[in-house]
């Protein structure tokens, strides 16, 4: 079947989609966007994390068809020209990222989090990161990227009020 | 394979009676682990995710008509004050990826006897009905404690959908308590609901995990409602003594017949359905004995 759809603010389109493959799978393979990983393909270790219609999810478990006229937002997207998100900077910062397979799936899901919560406790954090599974080491750097991404933002707020 | 995308109810129930071996999809959270690990091979996929009414909810006469694709994480954000225990339970469901996708028709629909959802949805009460219909021969509601029927087995036809779940506002305290590894991403080992029905002297309870299907512990809710009236306690708000909560919780345990598994034994299971009962009994307990005194 072809499924069409906007990824990251451009129309997309894939042809021969199985009924039965994943939103993953279109994407790396089919419409050139690898930077979701693909590790579990369970839900369990939050890799492939996207934004679908502005609500991240799990793109492994979401089934091609579904995303017929809807938008999606990967790690790709999140940068614009003016250079990288200041969650993606944060990590860069603060050393967050190792072998980097979990860091896009954590990106997407800290850019959620403090969209929704700019100052989120270190409870927040763990919370809402606790669908992203990182296997190179413990979660401190991480931890650190997250509240360096908070503070940026928070600056960023109060010095254009 | 087919892959059926209907944009109303009826247009769903009608791809549904045509294609009644279809396998119906919405979060997609334990249908796509069967499809990207090739269990399942259905002969078409069932799309629900344009018909919005699924995802929606209203409250009408006390009752709670919450849609079969509602997710979780606005089942926490939106319910959790009439819905206190559902509410609980969604928060302890996957993760916050998770919980934006699924919803509490997946879990029905399942039918898995680990389903978070299930504990709470029977401590509700007896009043809790899934509403499901066909093209055929229309709507119907199934009262919870005749939906559960087998190991993954509901009392669904085959060309039946589900479109909400009918649950009573709550009119007490609730709760729920679930054994994992962690805090997140654990699929019970095993788990409790908890609820108080001061307007009608009874109380509900749900066990997860534990049985062929989610059941409730029936001699443990009745001895508590006994002792809850004979002892004037739904008026005074008193404590219950340690006697009644120990009982109690030894009936629940009685109840349960759980098997061995990678989770857990099953005596770990009984031991742990033990302590539940106790904790949920407790913490409710306490909270209506606050609103007792406060209400004086």
């Amino acid at each position: 079947m072809r499924v069409t759809f906007t990824a990251n603010g451009k129309p997309v389109e894939a042809d021969d989609v199985w009924e039965g493959e994943s939103l993953l799978y279109v994407l790396r393979e089919r419409v050139g966007l690898p930077g979701s990983k693909n590790a579990c393909e369970q839900g369990e270790c939050g890799s492939c994390t996207v934004y679908l219609d502005g609500t991240p999810v799990c793109s492994c478990l979401v089934a091609a068809g579904q995303v017929q006229g809807r938008e999606v937002r990967t790690v790709e997207g999140l940068a614009d020209e003016s250079g990288l998100d200041p969650v993606q900077q944060a990590f860069i910062d603060a050393g967050a990222v190792q072998c980097g397979f979990c860091t896009p799936g954590l990106l997407v899901q800290t850019h959620d989090l403090l969209d929704r919560q700019p100052q989120p406790s270190d409870t927040d954090i763990r919370e809402a990161l606790s669908g992203n599974l990182c296997r190179c080491t413990g979660y401190e750097k991480i931890m650190d990227a997250v509240r360096l991404a908070s503070a940026r933002k928070c600056e960023k707020a109060g010095a254009s009020e | 394979m087919e892959f059926l995308r209907p944009a109303t109810w009826d247009e769903a129930l009608a791809a549904k009676a045509e294609y009644p071996t279809a396998l119906p999809i919405s979060g997609g959270t334990d249908v796509m682990v069967e499809m990207n690990f090739d269990v399942h091979r259905p002969s078409a996929i069932l799309d629900l995710n344009r018909i919005t009414e699924l995802s929606e909810w209203q409250i009408a006469d006390d009752v709670v008509q919450l849609g079969a694709s509602v997710p979780y994480t606005r089942i926490i954000n939106e319910l959790s004050g009439p819905l206190p225990g559902l509410a609980l339970a969604a928060h302890t469901v996957g993760s916050p990826q998770i919980r934006n996708r699924g919803g509490v028709g997946g879990n029905l629909g399942g039918a898995s006897p680990a389903g978070d959802a299930h504990p709470a949805l029977l401590a509700a009460g007896r009043d809790v009905f899934v509403e499901v219909a066909s093209q055929a021969r229309g709507t119907r509601l199934i009262a919870i404690d005749d939906f559960y029927v087998g190991v993954k087995r509901n009392s669904m036809e085959k060309d039946e959908l589900i479109r909400r779940v009918h649950i009573p506002v709550a009119d007490g305290p609730q709760q729920f308590s679930k054994i994992g590894t962690r805090n997140a991403m654990v699929i019970a080992v095993c788990a409790f609901g908890f609820a108080l029905h001061p307007k009608n002297g009874t109380v509900g309870t749900g066990i997860g995990s534990a049985a062929p299907t989610p059941r409730r512990a029936v001699e443990a809710e009745e001895y508590l409602a006994g002792v809850l009236a004979e002892r004037g306690l739904w008026q005074s708000g008193d404590l219950l003594g340690t006697e009644v909560i120990q009982r109690f919780g030894e009936l629940v345990k009685a109840a349960a017949s759980p098997i061995d598994d990678v989770r857990g034994t099953a005596e770990y299971r009984r031991h742990s359905l033990a302590v539940m009962a106790r904790r949920t009994l407790t913490w409710t307990w306490n909270d209506y004995s606050k609103q007792i005194r406060s209400a004086a």
